[in-house]
């Protein structure tokens, strides 16, 4: 190696820096909540030779750590066998078909070609959820879908700027075929902006130390992640861990679907077999392979959160491609539940499975749902039709220093819940409760955090509600003795009529009129360690805090 | 519609003196600093002693008596505390009951969680106020303030009652869609204070008249829960200083620059915290302006942290959505300070891929670096700026009796030098390269997140290590010049002598510019600047110039974030508020969106009361200046910029005030130590400020 180390150190935090701007930018200047607020967008930086990740800014949506790798590749694919017309300086392609290294529709890629002295030296990409990308139910969540075309508007990779131009033509297909779409403009100019500040601080790079030195930097620091993440690995003693997870149905079918996993630990390197898992299910729950991969990705990323993000960190990670199952979905399979649950339960599957061998370091399952609820319906006061989603946290699992967060974001987001107020203001809806889900936390020596209890009025006009949900049917499992936490509950009042939806966490176009309610209760943590080992002063302490009544602090804690 | 603050100041009468005997002291973590001001006599005294923790007030007191300042004839005190600061951060907070909306007690510790940590699924969150004394009440309001169900007031007794009998010192009282309607938190307000033993009562409205339940109760609780404390101690504070003979006011720093008389700084606590970063981001304002050089990035750097600024044209940028940690926001407008990093105390390491790392691993201040002689092995900031010469080797001695160079040259070569296969020297140079470049690209984040290129401005370099790295930071961003005050180790405390008086006004409109009546927002203007006056001309402080800032925050129509737009006056017309807003979004993200409507937010106007101007050339003693450049140069020594290279020393306080000084130089002073990088030119302007034209560099 010629490059010396703190050269390499400058050229990382370099590389890095460039992407955070990407994303600052991204999020700043977009117009969708879903990314301005929830950070549901992410950038990075991608090799010009197979799109290997050399960089990702680290505020990106978790969920998106590898995927971008994935479409970046199948992208030079396609030029390279001209399925895609090769680009020229200024081209950006945009693309979101889940089967070509994606989650789900509404996550849209953009990819551009960066160029030094005219050759592609790599590619700048990001990814960002727009609100709505067509398709049965405003949103994309439609519980019910049977084939991808029914979740909307699927685009192969096309450019959508050329020489640096928007073409016209394609964005008005695109609008033609997305609900509001007069604000999308806003979201396609900061989506692209963001890859041109991209373009920008990289050359400022590249001038700077030379595009010999930042090339065998690249190939360096890629190297030793690699062997970072190995020697992380190596904690890990050799042998066979094993783990199964549920997801509660897909939506369609009311049955569970399995995530069978077994993680082999050898000489530093960890291969994934899903083998036994479910096949691919008629409704959208799932999961195409680039979303699989990407969440196994993440959840070594939580359980390792110092190995930096690239492709090198994932070398030692083999997963065997899950053929024939729910998490290798072929077209046309609806997979609109892949990124926002089905990844979920691929990174609880990870964490139940390594826990033994890492006490210190991985919790017990965390609620691990985006809790997707969407109210779609017509607000006489203003004259106007309205969607409205509410996401939720729930419970983090209890682990070996601390017990569980409450009401924690979802496991692969980093997403605000919206305040109630701003709700009450946008939407015809009253909240009569937005508080703790008293005893849901599962007991443990360190127990799970506790979920959410909201509860949803709707005040005028008529509505219909959604669910996108998981952990209906069984908890976020316990660790270590650890009990699980309380699975995920919804209940609709019609005309003073509770009713419990068929599948529990999932249901589409239930129809609501003024005065009805929906009562949701989110996934508690699970419990981490045996819990007649907790302190009886922390379990006196949560039932004087009402945590839990003192009833049930005797059953739970003995 | 209510204006901030809505709290109406104690009953006084004017009585302006004469502010020409001013004292600024600044309580830090480590060091209480005193700056005294006397214009008559034309002198200045400065103190620092060790900040008294359990209270604070002798440390003030010991100042002041360090200074030899007679109370008597002292005009002015203002006065920088870190009391509430630390309590929030410390959670050593009083007890405090919230009432609140039925549904809604749990909203404190619900949050809008995300995680603390983007990665890592471990990590804990501690309300403000425990579960147990957060109580609910009936009442409840639309979002658009009608009521739908009316104050239970025999509830809101009982439930009033319950928390004094829990031993509550303090009360919230938050409704949701208070901001809309305030009538039930008002109306809870006077119950309360029939039987509520003391003035400690927090009604969520009245710091913030925000919608987002959150983020309002969580101002509201801190503002609570740290006001009696607050109360205390300026109560004693100024019980002690007129014990002493002290006959004035004393006034207290607010976060948003300004400062506030004693009497009525509890009632809005909250503003407090944060206090002493923003004084001394005005300090810089106020040198900066002075100094022709308006536009800055200040840069202040100390053992255990560092904090980054953004001032443009002479004002600093301001926020109203500060976290000061995780899920914490306290939502009222304060000088927009961020933390970037560890200070000098930052820990540098071998990582597993074999990387050199700095950071984000703190030693503190215990052990603190090695070179504190507290015990301390890790490799830090500081310990390489010792070995490289960069800060006087023989202070080691004065500053601890235990280390000596040769210990930290050992752990340097063996915990970084042999897996980098580097010396000692080398692979302290390092840790600083490294170190510096994560710096600058954290002050370039700032910069970038409030729409600036660094480039356009100039580095104030503050705080007892700012000055050391400064230079290689401004080269790292591309900025020309650094400006070194004079006593950059007490800016904060020279903030509270500059400070102005100040009030900042935000009000919601929340309206497409197609629908909006210019005149309302006319009108708003003269009321938040009327008010503003109104609240000066109450305070006992001789006033230069009472000026206005009027500004917008708008948004495309559909979006979430804000963008700040400053105006020239209270009259703007329609067509001119959507092409500055326009030009300043292309300006902040080159996009142009002709297709997308503008809509305005929030209507904002800063009072501000400037004071006499200060003479800032008599912070370092006139008569201790030499005549001659040669005459300030107490020595040479090995200092390593790309290797050892033999430096001259200078005494800051010998500097002739025109002094021109090539690099490579070191200043040294009382306070810090100034590094001039070779090719470097630094000139002394006529305020005393070192300022450093770059060279191409080392």
């Amino acid at each position: 190696m010629t490059i010396d180390p703190i050269t390499l150190s400058v050229i990382q935090s370099g590389l890095q820096q460039v992407c955070d701007e990407m994303d600052l930018s991204f999020s700043r200047a977009a117009f969708s909540p879903v990314i301005a607020e929830a950070n549901d967008r992410s950038d990075g930086i991608y090799s010009a030779e197979d799109g290997s990740l050399i960089s990702q800014g680290a505020g990106g949506l978790p969920v998106f750590v590898g995927t971008m790798q994935y479409s970046t590749r199948t992208l030079i694919e396609m030029i390279g066998d001209g399925r895609v017309p090769a680009p020229e300086p200024g081209d950006i392609y945009i693309v979101n078909d889940p089967y070509l290294g994606g989650t789900h529709l509404m996550d849209v890629r953009f990819a551009m070609p960066f160029y030094r002295d005219g050759e592609i030296f790599c590619w700048l990409s990001n990814t960002g959820h727009w609100p709505d990308t067509g398709g049965a139910v405003p949103g994309g969540f439609s519980a019910s879908a049977t084939s991808v075309e029914q979740e909307g508007l699927r685009l192969p990779p096309v450019r959508l700027f050329k020489k640096g131009k928007l073409d016209g033509e394609i964005y008005s297909i695109i609008c033609s075929n997305i609900r509001v779409s007069e604000q999308r403009i806003g979201d396609v100019k900061a989506q692209a902006a963001a890859l041109l500040v991209g373009e920008e601080r990289l050359n400022r790079i590249l001038d700077r130390y030379g595009d010999g030195v930042v090339k065998e930097a690249i190939a360096e620091l890629r190297q030793r992640a690699a062997d970072q993440m190995r020697a992380n690995v190596r904690l890990i003693p050799d042998g066979t861990y094993t783990s199964i997870a549920y997801v509660d149905s897909d939506g369609v079918v009311n049955e569970p679907l399995e995530i069978r996993l077994a993680i082999t630990a050898q000489d530093g390197e960890l291969t994934f077999d899903f083998t036994g898992s479910s096949k691919p299910c008629m409704g959208p729950m799932n999961s195409v392979l680039a979303t699989t991969l990407s969440s196994v990705y993440l959840a070594m990323r939580h359980i390792f959160p110092d190995v930096p993000i690239s492709a090198g960190a994932f070398e030692p990670l083999k997963v065997l491609r899950p053929e024939g199952t729910f998490l290798d979905a072929q077209y046309p399979r609806p997979v609109s539940g892949c990124a926002a649950e089905v990844s979920q339960r691929i990174a609880e599957a990870v964490f139940a499975a390594l826990v033994e061998a890492l006490p210190d370091r991985v919790t017990a399952a965390p609620a691990g749902s985006s809790g997707n609820f969407a109210l779609g319906g017509f607000d006489p006061a203003h004259n106007r039709s309205f969607v409205m989603y509410q996401i939720s946290g729930g419970g983090y699992g209890g682990n070996s220093d601390h017990d569980g967060l409450s009401n924690g974001c979802s496991t692969i987001g980093i997403s605000k819940a919206p305040p109630v107020e701003i709700m009450e203001q946008q939407f015809p809806v009253l909240y009569h409760r937005y508080a703790l889900r008293e005893g849901s936390g599962g007991a443990g020596k360190h127990r799970g955090g506790f979920g959410l209890d909201y509860e949803i009025e709707l005040l005028r006009g008529h509505a219909t509600a959604s669910f996108v949900m998981d952990h209906g049917r069984f908890g976020p499992q316990g660790a270590l003795g650890g009990k699980d936490g309380k699975p995920n509950s919804v209940t609709v009042w019609q005309d003073g009529k509770a009713m419990v939806p068929e599948h529990l966490s999932k249901a589409q176009d239930i129809p609501l009129t003024p005065g009805d309610r929906v009562r949701v209760g989110t996934p508690g943590g699970g419990g981490y360690g045996d819990p007649d080992h907790r302190d009886p002063a922390l379990v006196a302490e949560d039932v004087r805090l009402g945590r839990y009544t003192s009833e049930e602090a005797k059953s739970l804690f003995g | 519609m209510s204006l901030s603050p809505s709290i109406a100041p104690a009953p006084d009468t004017p009585e302006n003196v004469e502010a020409s005997n001013v004292a600024g002291i600044d309580v830090g973590g480590t060091f209480t600093d005193l700056v005294l001001y006397d214009s008559r006599s034309r002198t200045v005294r400065l103190a620092k002693t060790p900040t008294t923790l359990d209270n604070q007030a002798y440390g003030v007191l010991k100042a002041l008596e360090l200074a030899e300042t007679d109370l008597r004839t002292l005009d002015l005190i203002v006065h920088g505390t870190t009391t509430t600061t630390n309590a929030v951060l410390e959670r050593t907070l009083c007890k405090t009951g919230m009432i609140t909306t039925e549904g809604f007690r749990d909203v404190l510790e619900l949050g809008r969680r995300t995680r603390p940590n983007p990665y890592g699924m471990k990590g804990e969150f501690k309300p403000v106020i425990p579960r147990d004394l957060r109580l609910e009440v009936p009442e409840r309001l639309y979002a658009d303030g009608t009521v739908r169900l009316a104050l239970d007031e025999a509830a809101f007794r009982d439930a009033v009652k319950r928390l004094l009998d829990e031993g509550c010192e303090a009360l919230v009282i938050h409704f949701l869609h208070s901001y809309a309607n305030p009538a039930h938190e008002q109306r809870a307000g006077e119950i309360a204070a029939e039987f509520w033993p003391n003035d400690n009562i927090t009604l969520g409205h009245s710091l913030l008249s925000e919608s987002r339940e959150f983020e309002r109760g969580v101002t509201a609780a801190i503002n609570a829960s740290v006001q009696p404390l607050l109360r205390r101690y300026v109560d004693r504070l100024a019980d002690q200083l007129s014990e002493k003979g002290y006959r004035h006011d004393v006034l207290v720093m607010n976060g948003n620059g300004g400062m506030v008389s004693a009497r009525r700084v509890a009632m809005e606590a909250a503003k407090t915290v944060m206090s002493g970063p923003a004084s001394g981001v005005m300090a810089a304002a106020y040198t900066g302006r002075r100094a022709g050089i308006p536009n800055l990035l200040t840069y202040d750097m100390g053992g255990t942290s560092t904090d980054v600024a953004l001032i443009r044209n002479a004002e600093p940028a301001v926020s109203n959505e500060i976290e000061i940690e995780y899920a914490m926001p306290i939502h009222v407008p304060m000088v927009d300070v961020r933390t970037v990093g560890a200070g000098g105390g930052s820990i540098a390491r071998i990582t597993e891929a074999g990387l050199l790392q700095v950071g984000p691993e703190s030693a503190g201040s215990t052990p603190g670096p090695i070179c504190y002689g507290r015990g301390g092995e890790d490799p830090t900031i500081s310990d390489a700026n010792l070995l490289l010469g960069r800060m006087n080797p023989e202070k080691l001695n004065s500053v601890s009796g235990t280390v000596v160079l040769a210990d930290i040259e050992a752990i340097f070569a063996e915990k970084l030098g042999q897996p980098l296969g580097l010396g000692a020297r080398e692979a302290a140079a390092a840790v600083l390269r490294i170190a510096n470049t994560r710096m600058a690209d954290a002050v370039r984040m700032v910069s970038v997140s409030l729409g600036e290129d660094p480039r356009d401005y100039a580095l104030f370099a503050f705080g007892g290590a700012g000055p050391l790295h400064a230079t290689a930071i401004a080269r790292e961003l591309g900025v020309p010049r650094v400006l070194v005050p004079s006593r950059p180790g007490i800016t904060n405390a020279l903030g509270c002598v500059v400070a102005d008086l100040r009030h900042d006004f935000v009000n919601t409109v929340n309206k497409p510019l197609a629908e909006l009546d210019i005149g309302a927002v006319h009108a708003l203007f003269d009321q938040q600047a009327a008010e503003g006056r109104a609240l000066i001309e109450k305070e006992k402080v001789e006033i230069e110039e009472l000026r206005e800032i009027y500004s917008v925050d708008m948004q495309f129509i559909g979006q979430t974030h804000l963008l700040r737009v400053p105006l020239s006056g209270p009259r703007p017309t329609l067509e001119e508020l959507q092409k500055l807003f326009e030009e300043a979004y292309f300006n902040r993200f080159r996009v142009e969106l002709p297709e997308i409507k503008a809509s305005l937010v929030n209507v904002n106007c800063s009072v501000i009361g400037r004071r006499a101007e200060i003479d800032l050339s008599l912070l370092i003693d006139p008569a201790a200046r030499k005549n001659r450049l040669e005459e300030a140069l107490t020595g040479h020594r090995q200092v390593w910029f790309n290797g050892p290279v033999e430096t001259p020393i200078y005494w800051r306080d010998h500097l002739p005030l025109a002094a021109k000084i090539q690099g490579p130089a070191i200043v040294e002073q009382m306070d810090t130590t100034i590094v001039i990088d070779p090719g470097d030119k630094a000139v002394q302007d006529a305020d005393g400020n070192i300022i450093i034209e770059l060279g191409a560099g080392a």
